[in-house]
């Protein structure tokens, strides 16, 4: 680029001493400017680029942040001082109701304690509450079973309106099955317990009566086939009461299963599903002997019992099928409350719970975490009530001096733990612990199964396959290419390299998908015939080359070895698969995969570490190769010549001088070869089935890092649990190949300084 | 022989079966991907095949697509009767099309079960718009559900009357695609100003008014087109063809489904070779049919097109200022040092990682803010908030900076000493020597720098699945409605392409063959765009050696 220069206008002395003084001073800031935009610009990319560790980091953050709470309001109880049976609050967290012994339905606002309104329950004359739950639908109905016997079901309901741009909520009692009690006991004793279910065709009533009979009664509502007229059926069952003293009784939401429980600890477990033939399946000791049990609350989706006992302990159990198939409860795990747990209350749509004990104190835990969330003194006195909002951003807890207490919580990500996310973890509905990445489903109930270590598994035995199948040829081939190959060849060899790494990585995983894993699938003995063959059949050709007379072997110059070879690996491969359907036939009766299933139990996914491994082998081995050839081909000439004049043949002069002298480069080489097939997305997420299963087998698929943000980052939700794991699963990948390949670089740094020197 | 391995020999010829290995795994992928995309072009003759099944002859019509050698063991065990004496069977995949009458495209057929297979002259080939391929006889054309050409005379007949339905066709969907849709955008648009009104409180009689006097006027515009539409409907529903199939049934398809007719039987190599290079043309040119399974792929190649040039737009000069600081302005200490490491090895990040920061930061975050601060008469509907061609553009420039940054700086290394000192020494300021002569010398190191963060650009799929890239996009980026580049809209990508229509698509085995040519195309890109990254960085070398001596 030959730069013409003009000629000068006009010479500098005829130009006036001021006019070339601007004109400096014009050429000086010109260069300041470009100084600072420099500076600015380069400074700016270079942030830039360093922003996404930091946003990475930013996203993952609130995982990692401890949840806390804060005291908003505390306020004594409005109206006369009656036993609250009953706490709880709406949505907003804006209105709490309290239902009362007297029979006195009290909303609240939570801020201050001020009295919104107030409704007395339709009690018959002289019959008073004798116990309360709650059930259906977002917790809302609150069912009372009275001195006659009967049940009245009611639910706090709310309505949202926007006047003037400004929410108000209006609460109201409802009656959903009327405001006269149903019958519950023929013979009208007291309900002493209740326990109510309800859905759009069913309700489930246990009941215990003063005289300790334990009634079940199911209404079923059923369609006739006739006429389709509806028709309410109504089972009722008196089930033999085993247990002893009953204080407890629970129905799960989807009135399959009933719990019973005494003071001392004893469980009796009945499945309810068939309405015609109510069982008890098990009977248990739940608490240890000398404790009694003061709480029983099922976890969001009702499959999971919460056992509180007087020491403190809060154990979780749920039905596990044995090996006859039997469903029967197990203690899965167990969390400390510190002191005797007065109340539990589970949040509403997560696997967490809050626990208030005796000594004031409100506790968060999570269960599938494993973990104690948070840990606040509400009060100086024991805690009688506790009631959280259905976001379970906020709870209000009622001491037994009367005095309510309304708390904030910010706990949003409490099902993250370092056990949840790497360790095993006994999920509800599986047999024993595992580790399982199980990240959404249909259900809201469902319990998210965030273990990152089947992912993180499923990348390294993708990488490693990949590494098993590059580091050897590229390893070897940038040997010869470096240090054997005839100049001419290395010119088209090396851009031909390059090119195979510059190949998109979406075409290698297509081809691995469509076309290699059914040609492997079909051809598997071909395959491993191939694996044996190439390697001898190589051999071969080279002592025949060898024993050929020199006058033709001399035609050919040294260092065109492989082009030599070509058609004769062509050739060898060609034999392998020709006759892979003999080798078929002869060693495997017919098909090979059918003989690794039934003789070795081997199972066969078509798309399998192996289809991965030589994909993403392909990818990697240009980034291998270069690098390694480069540290190869660098090694100072005096070294290798110095061993040739002693006398040593060119192969000892490479294994015993150049690699290890190149050693650190073909190790960097390596590492860096690793880093690219950790990260490598489109080839795994193409050429396997994505099934995050653990097994080491190279005929078994894997959910890579990688693969999994591609599948599910789009549908996550903006800020959710998923969206920062997923996150933080990019941010492990990062920090990964950036440290490996800093690594690498500083050992190729290094090495570089000591060629220099030599 | 024990000296002889002694001596090394054996290993060294093992090391160079690694290479013919890589170089026969390079040369063997870009065969297979050549051979398969261009195959699909040529138009295949179709075979007539008497095949016995179940004891019985039965006709069937079809390409012959592919065979193999099956051991007769695994047909066995498969529930088919296989001769006795042979260790494998070669079986036959035919495409015999008709969908719609079949259910199936494809079936395999076993060799010793075929009982003759023949070529007839008339058997037809219907390329329709949808339900795939239709093989058959021509047997007559029709006009509005009577005869009015049968037998020898309905093939020429069917190409007049095909002629008149595809122009037709052409015209629908120009005014379908082009006024239609403009007059939607433009109601689209006033439905955005009255809300803008409305927020912003100056909703003033005379405002509205106006609105609805251009809303009448456009739907009165758009009720115009819709009748001429109509009407071309109603003439392009009027001819038909019916077609027998190989189980002798006769089908009438309608003219209007049909793109293309053709008797490959009855034509020479040179009338191939027409059509061939119509395919190729057709493909390359035409928008993709039936979930992207047929048709061509332009939108595809446009969307990759404008992405990367708009990447390429920020990434240069973004790449080469952060070169030129570190190289020249930056003080050369262990700090630079560093920066340069990270730098370097940010090229090694996975491309998913810039995706999920792309999604999370642009998009949510950027996105998010530009739609509250300029796009308040959208919500709740995302304009910048939802993944598009900037993001895109912006995840891929961040991706390929790095690329930058280490080819322009290693150009800039390059520049002998002298040559900077020679220009500081007539007077030059720094800026002044950067400007004339380093910069300028360096031009084609940032080239190649430019040229490799373009290649990797066109090939990287797996962010792009997070920030903007669709299966099938409804309107090009560019259009013909201001402001004419869209950089919100979602795009279509080649890479992706080739992962939906080969992973997600629900003919897998019908769109094959689209897919190897879709990958065709985007390897011949990379290709070359490398080749010519690879020969600049050449010449570039062997310059700067002539300068140094």
């Amino acid at each position: 680029m030959n730069q013409v220069i003009p000629p000068a206008v006009s010479p500098l002395s005829q130009i006036s001493p001021r006019v070339q003084a601007r004109r400096r001073a014009w050429r000086m800031l010109k260069d300041r400017l470009a100084r600072h935009g420099v500076t600015i610009g380069g400074f700016g990319a270079i942030v830039a680029i360093l922003l996404i560790f930091f946003y990475l980091l930013y996203v993952v953050f609130p995982l990692l942040k401890p949840a806390s709470a804060e005291a908003v309001a505390d306020y004594p109880l409005s109206g006369p001082a009656t036993e609250t049976l009953y706490l709880a609050m709406e949505e907003q967290a804006e209105i709490a109701v309290r239902y009362d012994g007297a029979g006195q339905v009290r909303f609240l606002a939570t801020q201050d304690g001020r009295m919104l309104a107030e409704h007395a329950l339709p009690l018959p004359a002289g019959v008073t509450i004798g116990s309360i739950a709650e059930g259906g639908n977002g917790r809302s109905v609150v069912s009372l079973g009275l001195s006659d016997g009967s049940l009245l079901v009611t639910r706090h309901a709310y309505q949202v309106s926007f006047p003037n741009d400004k929410r108000v909520i209006t609460p109201r009692v409802e009656f959903p099955l009327g405001t006269t009690p149903i019958p519950v006991d023929a013979r009208h004793r007291a309900l002493e317990r209740v326990a109510v279910q309800s859905s759009d065709d069913r309700t489930t009533i246990a009941a215990l009566t003063e005289d300790q009979r334990l009634l079940l009664v199911m209404l079923a509502k059923e369609t006739s086939f006739l006429d389709e007229s509806e028709t309410v059926k109504r089972y009722e069952h008196t089930l033999p009461n085993t247990a002893g003293q009953v204080r407890r009784l629970l129905v799960d939401p989807d009135q399959r299963s009933l719990y019973v429980a005494t003071d001392t600890g004893t469980l009796a477990y009945y499945d309810i599903s068939d309405p015609d033939q109510p069982q008890l399946i098990q009977q248990l000791g739940v608490v240890p002997t000398g404790t009694t049990l003061t709480g029983m609350k099922l976890l969001a989706g009702g499959i999971s019992l919460l056992i509180a006992s007087s020491d403190g302990q809060i154990s979780q159990w749920f039905p596990v099928r044995n090996e006859a198939n039997q469903p029967m409860l197990h203690r899965i795990r167990s969390f400390s409350a510190g002191a005797g747990v007065t109340v539990v209350d589970p949040e509403f749509a997560r696997k967490g719970f809050l626990a208030a004990n005796n000594r004031g104190e409100v506790r968060i835990y999570h269960t599938t975490a494993e973990k104690q969330v948070l840990r606040v003194e509400v009060s100086e006195r024991p805690i009688r009530m506790l009631a959280v909002t259905p976001r379970a951003n906020a709870f209000l807890a009622e001491d037994d001096g009367g005095r309510l207490h309304f708390w904030r919580v910010d706990n949003e990500h409490p099902e993250v733990s370092w056990s949840s996310l790497w360790g095993k973890v006994w999920y509800e509905s599986y047999p024993k612990p595992d580790y399982i990445w199980q990240s959404s489903s249909a259900s809201n109930e469902f319990e998210p199964k965030f273990s990152l270590t089947p992912l993180a598994f499923g990348t390294l035995k993708a990488a490693f396959y990949a590494m098993l199948f590059a580091v050897p040829l590229s390893i070897m081939g940038a040997i010869y290419a470096a240090y054997f190959m005839a100049p001419t060849m290395r010119k088209i060899v090396k851009p031909t390299i390059e090119i195979m790494g510059a190949l998109p990585t979406v075409i290698l995983g297509f081809l691995a998908g469509l076309w290699l894993a059914p040609v492997m699938e079909a051809n598997l003995s071909g395959i491993f015939a191939l694996l044996l063959l190439l390697p001898l059949g190589t051999l071969v050709f080279a002592w025949l080359w060898k024993s050929l007379p020199a006058a033709l072997r001399h035609r050919i110059p040294d260092g065109w070895e492989a082009m030599l070879l070509i058609p004769v690996l062509l050739g060898f491969g060609w034999l392998a698969f020709t006759f892979s359907p003999l080798l078929d036939e002869v060693l495997f009766g017919g098909d090979m995969r059918v003989w690794m299933r039934d003789d070795l139990g081997i199972g066969f996914d078509q798309r399998n570490a192996l289809v991965v491994g030589v994909a993403m082998g392909f990818a990697v081995i240009p980034n291998i190769f270069s690098i390694a050839e480069d540290a190869i081909f660098s090694v100072p000439r005096q070294l290798t010549n110095g061993s040739l004049a002693l006398g040593a043949t060119p192969w000892q002069t490479l294994v015993r001088v150049v690699l290890l002298t190149a050693s650190p480069g073909i190790f960097s080489a390596v590492m860096i070869g690793f880093g690219r097939a950790v990260g490598e997305t489109m080839i795994v997420l193409m050429a396997t089935g994505n099934t995050p299963v653990m097994d080491w087998s190279m005929f078994q698929g894997m959910r890579t890092l990688s693969a999994n943000i591609a599948v599910e980052m789009p549908e996550s939700e903006l800020n959710s649990t998923h969206y920062r794991v997923l996150f933080l699963a990019a941010l492990v990948l990062f920090m990964f190949t950036f440290v490996f390949n800093t690594l690498a670089e500083l050992v190729r740094q290094r090495l570089r300084g000591k060629y220099a020197s030599l | 022989m024990g000296n002889w391995f002694k001596s090394g020999t054996p290993w060294i010829w093992l090391n160079a079966a690694a290479v013919s290995a890589s170089l026969i795994a390079v040369a063997g992928l870009l065969g297979l991907i050549a051979a398969r995309g261009l195959g699909h072009f040529w138009p295949a003759n179709i075979a007539e095949i008497d095949y016995r099944k179940d004891g019985q002859t039965i006709r069937l019509i079809g390409e012959i697509r592919d065979h193999e050698d099956v051991l007769r063991e695994r047909l066995v065990s498969a529930g088919l009767t296989v001769p006795e004496d042979v260790l494998t069977v070669r079986r036959y995949q035919i495409k015999n099309g008709n969908r719609d009458v079949t259910g199936l495209d494809f079936a395999w057929i076993l060799g010793p079960d075929i009982q003759a297979q023949r070529y007839p002259d008339d058997l037809v080939v219907i390329e329709r718009r949808e339900w795939g391929n239709f093989y058959g006889y021509l047997r007559e054309v029709r006009e509005a559900g009577k005869t009015v050409a049968s037998g020898a005379a309905a093939w020429a007949v069917m190409h007049e009357r095909l002629q008149r339905a595809n122009g037709l066709f052409a015209q629908i969907r120009d005014i379908e695609r082009g006024e239609l849709g403009s007059i939607n955008y433009e109601l689209e648009q006033l439905r955005l100003e009255t809300r803008r009104l409305e927020l912003k409180h100056q909703t003033t009689p005379e405002a509205l008014a106006e609105i609805a006097a251009r809303r009448a006027e456009l739907q009165a515009q758009y009720a115009e087109l819709q009748k001429s539409l109509n009407g071309l409907y109603s003439d392009i529903r009027r001819d038909s063809i019916a077609v027998e199939t190989q189980a002798g049934q006769l089908v009438e398809l309608p003219m209007s489904k049909v793109v293309h007719a053709l008797r490959p039987n009855a034509m020479g190599v040179g009338a191939k070779l027409r059509v061939y290079l119509f395919n190729v043309w057709e493909f390359l040119s035409d928008e993709p049919r039936e979930a992207n399974t047929e048709g061509g792929i332009f939108p595809a190649i446009f969307g990759t097109v404008l992405m990367v040039l708009l990447m390429s737009m920020l990434v240069t000069p973004f790449g080469v200022i952060a070169a030129v600081y570190l190289r020249e302005y930056a003080k050369q200490g262990p700090l630079t040092r560093l920066v340069r490491i990270a730098v370097n090895n940010l090229a090694g990040v996975p491309a998913i990682v810039y995706g999920v920061f792309g999604l999370g930061f642009f998009v949510y975050f950027l996105g998010g803010n530009i739609d509250r601060l300029f796009y308040p008469e959208a919500q709740p509907a995302p304009t910048f908030g939802t993944p598009g061609l900037l993001w895109a553009s912006l995840t891929l420039a961040i991706l390929t900076v790095p690329v930058v940054i280490v080819a322009t700086e290693e150009g800039l290394a390059r520049i002998p000493k002298a040559i900077r000192e020679g220009s500081l020494a007539l007077g030059a300021t720094k800026a002044e020597t950067l400007w004339r002569t380093v910069l300028p010398m360096a031009s084609p190191a940032m080239m190649t720098g430019l040229i490799l963060a373009v290649a990797r650009a066109a090939g990287e799929v797996a962010p792009l699945m997070l920030v903007g890239v669709v299966k099938l996009a409804p309107t090009l980026p560019l259009d013909g409605n201001a402001p004419f580049l869209h950089l919100d809209r979602k795009f279509m990508h080649l890479g992706f392409h080739i992962y939906d229509v080969g992973f997600q698509s629900p003919n897998v085995e019908a769109a094959r063959p689209l897919v190897y040519a879709t990958a065709l195309l985007l390897v011949l890109v990379t290709v070359l765009l490398n080749l010519a990254a690879i020969a600049i960085r050449n010449r570039l070398r062997e310059k700067y050696r002539a300068l140094d001596h």
